[in-house]
């Protein structure tokens, strides 16, 4: 109960104490919490920034998506249209070849008629002087009535 | 009934006296009746002695046990701070950790709730005061016979172990408190702006006197009141437990009720120790924030 000297060593005890706890305890533990509040602070922050980025990101996609169908509608559009075009196309171009083949086709066939009715001229005429021969052996003379049979044979 | 009841008396003065190492002066009778030869520097066995040694004398209990219950605090609170300052960005701080951090949050926002100046000083010291005051209030739920006990085994005649039962330490607090109180208001204000406080209110200048004496025991009272608080509560807790275990020495239902008493009067002071700590710590901030604030 007296005072006496452990006043002054319990008051540099007490002053080294605070001064221990000055530079050595108290910044770090403050530094630690306010860094850790600054932590959280960014971490909410992002996860702020992401779901405003989500958000944006699902607008785009759906823009995107009505674009590509908005697109893609109108590829079936024009590819219908180039189809039908296409069929078309292959219609009139088989119509015309198939015209062709035909004129072709009927010019040869023309053609044909023709040398066969040469040569059947040729045969009939061959056949008639033959016949007329037989049968006017001595009277007709081949080269005495050419012309009568030329004449014939221009009129077959 | 009259040897009884100066054994009662033995015990209690026997259970506020101090750990004291002086000087004793030559020719000084102590209290086994040996005259000393020359001045001697010895423990004090008897209240009397203690009391001779006058000012030049250590309570050794005293600083003995407040020094390892500041370092104890400095240990443990230095290690969470030394985990924090290593710490990467995404440490998970443990137990412990999580305890001091709490306790400095708590300290941060008393500090800042009473103190409007900023000075890096303040937080520290009133964690410093909060912690250290706490832990030496601690002691006294320590049952009052098992240290002195022990202490007795080895052949010291007194051992006190609450600190904050004894003046010197409250008063060696106060005292710092009351140092940096003047430091700050002389640093803020200036030495005129201080007297000028300390002079000019509230009468005006032509009440000078009047104004010093009213400011003047304001300003004394602060640290005489902070020490005198402290160690009067504890003071009188350790008494009402020194008279509890008075009674574990009458009988069987005595000491029974003495137990339960104990127990009771413990259970009320983790109460008052809590409180008297954060009530030291409180008006040293409140002090501290007057000194560095101008008056109107």
């Amino acid at each position: 109960m007296n005072i006496n000297m452990t006043l002054i060593g319990q008051s540099i005890t007490f002053a080294i104490f605070v001064w221990f706890c000055m530079k050595f305890v108290w910044p770090p533990i403050v530094n630690a919490l306010e860094a850790r509040k600054k932590q959280i602070a960014d971490g909410l922050a992002a996860a702020d920034r992401g779901k405003h980025e989500l958000e944006l990101a699902a607008r785009r996609a759906s823009e995107t998506l009505h674009d590509a169908k908005l697109k893609a509608s109108d590829i079936i559009a024009q590819a219908e249209k180039r189809a039908a075009q296409i069929v078309d196309e292959a219609k009139n171009a088989a119509k015309d070849e198939g015209d062709r083949m035909i004129t072709a086709a009927r010019a040869e066939i023309e053609q044909e008629s023709h040398r066969a009715r040469e040569a059947l001229r040729a045969e009939v005429a061959t056949l008639v002087v033959a016949g007329a021969g037989k049968v006017l052996r001595r009277e007709v003379d081949a080269k005495a009535h050419a012309d009568l049979l030329e004449a014939i044979k221009a009129e077959l | 009934m009259s040897a009884e009841a100066h054994t009662s008396t033995e015990y209690i003065k026997h259970h506020l006296q101090n750990l004291t190492y002086g000087q004793l002066p030559a020719g000084y009778e102590r209290a086994d009746g040996e005259v000393l030869q020359a001045s001697t520097w010895t423990l004090a066995h008897s209240v009397q002695e203690a009391k001779d040694m006058g000012f030049w004398a250590i309570n050794l209990d005293t600083m003995g046990f407040s020094i390892m219950l500041g370092a104890l605090f400095l240990f443990l609170f230095g290690r969470a701070a030394r985990a924090a300052a290593s710490e990467t960005s995404a440490g998970v701080p443990g137990g412990w950790r999580n305890f001091v951090e709490w306790v400095v949050e708590f300290i941060d926002s008393s500090v800042r709730g009473s103190f409007t100046a900023r000075n890096p000083l303040v937080a520290p010291l009133a964690l410093t005061i909060f912690i250290w005051v706490f832990l030496m209030n601690l002691m006294d739920l320590v049952p009052i016979d098992w240290i002195p006990g022990l202490a007795g085994l080895l052949g010291l005649p007194y051992f006190k172990i609450v600190p904050t039962t004894d003046p010197n330490a409250t008063f060696g607090m106060s005292l710092v408190v009351f140092a940096l109180v003047l430091y700050y208001s002389v640093k803020m204000k200036g030495v005129g702006g201080f007297v000028g406080e300390l002079t000019l209110q509230p009468f005006g200048k032509w009440g000078m006197p009047a104004n010093l004496l009213l400011e003047g025991v304001n300003l004394i009272a602060k640290p005489v009141s902070l020490a005198l608080r402290l160690f009067g509560n504890m003071y009188a807790g350790e008494m009402i437990f020194i008279l509890i275990a008075i009674m574990f020495s009458g009988g069987a239902v005595l000491a029974l009720t003495g137990g339960v008493l104990q127990w009771a009067w413990a259970v009320f002071h983790i109460l008052i120790i809590t409180l008297q700590a954060f009530i030291f710590m409180t008006l040293t901030i409140v002090y501290l924030d007057m000194a560095h604030q101008e008056h109107h």
